[in-house]
């Protein structure tokens, strides 16, 4: 069947720059956010290349360890706080999030613009931090160190402080949204998964960045007046600082993974076209990992000083968040048991991201386990972990989400066999940069150093190679992709055939998400009693 | 929910109705409490720690903080608790005049609070009880009591950024309400800034004790 895209839509219904950076559309706003959040993801990714190449020999090839310093710092602060934890929630969030739910809007439409607005202060900030003299801590901000570095460690302190304000105000907005504007009938319940998701990310984006806030503050105040809360040559203690820090930061290891947990429900139910298990257990997972993230900070401290017995309980705590994401991963497993599975590209990356988010997690208990970590720790085992935790999880996810939801946002289809062609790219890059990381933490290789010994030589130049491999792989996916935008085929309104409310509008939507306020008349993984065409169908209102 | 078919001036496009509004608007503004909660929350932590950590210096630094100016500070907020409460009453029941000087009452108790503060502020910057680096008073034994007064004025210091903050959108109310923006059907801003303020004050209820009595 051939489909046409609608003549009116929310792209087209108002025009000129104007309409774009004035919208209070909660898609248009998810648009402004894809580039700016984009664009990061593309600077950060070109610092990772620059240090995979220079860490291809063990002596000097461009940088030399200051450059290399900052190199890191920046590749870290960027993905982190301009990439990965606006991505999902602020993007597709943004976008989905209220069409599933039957709703015109989120409840603060205002609020929502200025939080991309104050993104674009903090991103102002953060560029202005690399052409002041970078940075050179981390991303960590640790003292004693980010106390006296003579780095531009405000103008990047500032970035951060004010990119938690965009962070709270979108949790914010979306924790009353999911509560107050959902369609008549939608119980909670009923809610897509992907909506439980978000909606535990916003109850650590509320509760979690203002904690870094005042920490950030406090670190700034230490550096200019001296305040003596962090810096021990003015009476204050640097392992504070550490606690203050991860008690948001570790949280916001889960604002950074539930989204994408929410967006891999979604594809596996859709793409096994087939009722999710456990749909219970999945939504109430992601509240146990909200709550439980904020019990376990000091895993990231075992050798910093803390007490004996506050290291055995976080180490013991540890080990509890492993049990809500294994819950979803056996869930998502059992959902595609005997499911009528196909194999399109969204569906792929749901799978890189089972098999790569449970190394990912396995190796998170192997950290966790207090006599291995005084071991490993600060070694590229770290270092590989958390990279298969962000990118095998995370970025696995938002590109999933994005080729799923692309022909929705856009009205129209990107090249496929392209698309799959990425997806292994991406996948055997990954593996190829990641797993000997490793090999080389196990054997002592210690991170954030811009020289090792000569027999890691080997190991290291493979790694580079993977991630050239996976830097081809995005820029094929960025081709393709805004190639779709223009000239790629009109998708039709429910090209997977899903049943979450948000297919149920034009591809791409109109202005208003709906004619009328729609009532939901099946539930979102009704699949057995449900039979989706690619078609617009007319939708009961109130 | 009423069926009605007036749509009201105030009534957004993308809520259902007036209810659906109101009710948003209070759950953000309670959610936006509980971030300011935690945000002060880092700096409580900040002033339990180094208390315990240094008893002797911090009881022998709170004996400069003047008890009298800090117990009228809190009558005073308290009492502009009270104007802002009465000033809700008062357009619940309609009453804009009434509306208008309560909240005048409430922005003239806040100015008196930070005059207050102002005194108080430039008696120690004369002293040099100041945090950190700028700290140059002799005669507070203990180690380091410049952390006291990093925490005295971090703390006051935030909550009379916020009590500036309340000033200026009190005001703006004040002026919406002249201008007849408010109804008994539609007061909503001026009960999200009424629970602002008694946040305000209610951090403020804590800090008193924490920094001028026990010592």
């Amino acid at each position: 069947m051939e489909h046409t895209i609608p003549e009116k839509h929310y792209l087209n219904e108002a025009t000129g720059w104007k309409s774009w950076l004035m919208t209070l559309d909660h898609k248009r706003i998810g648009i402004l956010y894809m580039i700016m959040v984009m664009f990061s993801f593309f600077l950060a990714g070109v610092f990772a290349l620059l240090i995979r190449w220079e860490l291809l020999s063990p002596d000097k090839i461009f940088m030399g360890p200051e450059m290399y310093n900052q190199a890191f710092s920046l590749h870290g602060i960027i993905m982190i706080f301009l990439f990965i934890i606006p991505s999902i929630p602020a993007i597709l969030g943004n976008f989905v999030m209220p069409l599933m739910i039957g709703a015109k809007d989120v409840a603060f439409p205002r609020l929502n613009l200025a939080s991309w607005y104050i993104y674009v202060i903090g991103f102002c900030f953060a560029v202005y931090a690399l052409f002041a003299g970078g940075i050179d801590t981390g991303w960590t901000f640790y003292t004693p160190y980010s106390s006296e570095s003579t780095t531009a460690v405000i103008p990047i302190l500032t970035a951060a402080f004010v990119l938690g304000f965009s962070s709270i105000f979108t949790g914010l907005n979306f924790i009353v949204t999911i509560h107050r504007l959902r369609a008549p009938g939608m119980t909670w319940f009923q809610l897509p998964l992907f909506v439980w998701a978000i909606y535990a990310t916003a109850l650590i984006q509320v509760l979690a960045t203002p904690v870094l806030g005042i920490t950030l503050a406090l670190l700034m105040l230490e550096r200019v007046v001296g305040i003596g809360i962090f810096d021990p040559a003015m009476g204050g203690d640097p392992v504070l600082f550490q606690h203050f820090f991860w008690f948001y930061s570790h949280p916001a290891v889960y604002i950074m993974i539930l989204p994408g947990m929410g967006i891999i429900s979604e594809l596996i139910a859709t793409f096994s076209h087939r009722r999710i298990f456990g749909y219970k257990f999945i939504a109430f997972s992601s509240l146990g990992i909200a709550f439980t993230g904020f019990l376990v900070w000091g895993h990231h401290m075992f050798v910093s000083g803390q007490s004996d017995l506050a290291a055995v309980i976080f180490s013991f705590l540890t080990f509890f968040v492993g049990i809500p994401s294994g819950i979803k991963i056996l869930n998502w497993i059992a959902t595609m048991y005997k499911g009528s599975i196909s194999l399109d590209s969204p569906m792929l990356w749901a799978l890189s991201f089972l098999i790569l988010f449970s190394i990912g997690g396995f190796t998170g208990i192997v950290l966790g386990t207090l006599s291995i970590d005084v071991h490993l720790h600060d070694t590229y085992f770290v270092v590989s972990h958390f990279h298969y935790v962000m990118v095998g999880g995370t970025v696995m996810a938002i590109f999933g989400g994005l080729h799923y939801w692309w022909p929705k946002i856009w009205g129209r289809m990107y090249n496929e066999t392209l698309a799959r062609i990425a997806v292994v790219m991406i996948f055997v890059g990954f593996n190829v940069t990641f797993f000997v990381q490793f090999i080389m933490g196990t054997q002592g290789m210690p991170r954030r150093y811009a020289t090792y010994l000569p027999q890691f030589q080997g190991m290291h130049g493979f790694s580079s190679i993977g991630a050239l491999i996976m830097g081809v792989g995005f820029l094929l996916i960025a081709i393709y992709l805004i190639h779709a935008i223009f000239r790629g085929k009109p998708a039709g309104p429910n090209p997977w055939k899903s049943l979450t409310m948000e297919w149920e509008t034009p591809s791409p939507p109109t202005a208003g998400n709906f004619e009328g306020q729609p009532v939901l008349e099946h539930g979102p993984y009704d699949y057995d009693k449900v039979i989706p065409e690619n078609s617009l169908k007319p939708y009961k209102t109130l | 929910m009423s069926q009605t078919t007036e749509h009201p001036a105030h009534l957004q496009h993308h809520f259902s109705d007036v209810h659906q509004q109101a009710e948003s608007a209070k759950l953000g503004m309670w959610i936006f409490l509980l971030t300011e909660v935690l945000l002060f929350g880092g700096l409580f932590c900040f002033y339990a720690i180094y208390r315990s950590w240094n008893p002797e210096m911090f009881h022998n630094a709170h004996a400069f903080l003047n008890v009298w100016m800090g117990a009228t500070n809190t009558v005073v907020l308290i009492v502009s608790s009270l104007t802002m409460a009465l000033a809700i009453r008062s357009m619940q029941l309609g009453k804009r005049k009434l509306t208008m000087w309560f909240l005048a009452g409430t922005v003239f108790l806040a100015c008196v609070f930070m005059v207050i503060k102002y005194f108080e502020y430039s008696h120690k910057i004369h002293l040099g009880q100041l945090p950190g680096k700028w700290y140059f008073f002799e005669g507070i034994a203990g180690t380091n009591p410049h952390i006291f007064f990093s925490a005295y004025f971090l703390m006051t210091g935030l909550h009379g950024f916020h009590v500036l903050g309340g000033i200026a959108v009190i005001t703006w109310l004040f002026i919406k309400t002249a201008r007849g923006s408010f109804s008994p059907e539609y007061y909503t801003p001026i009960e999200m800034t009424g629970l602002y303020w008694h946040l305000v004050d209610l951090i403020w209820i804590f800090l008193f004790p924490l920094f001028y009595l026990i010592g």
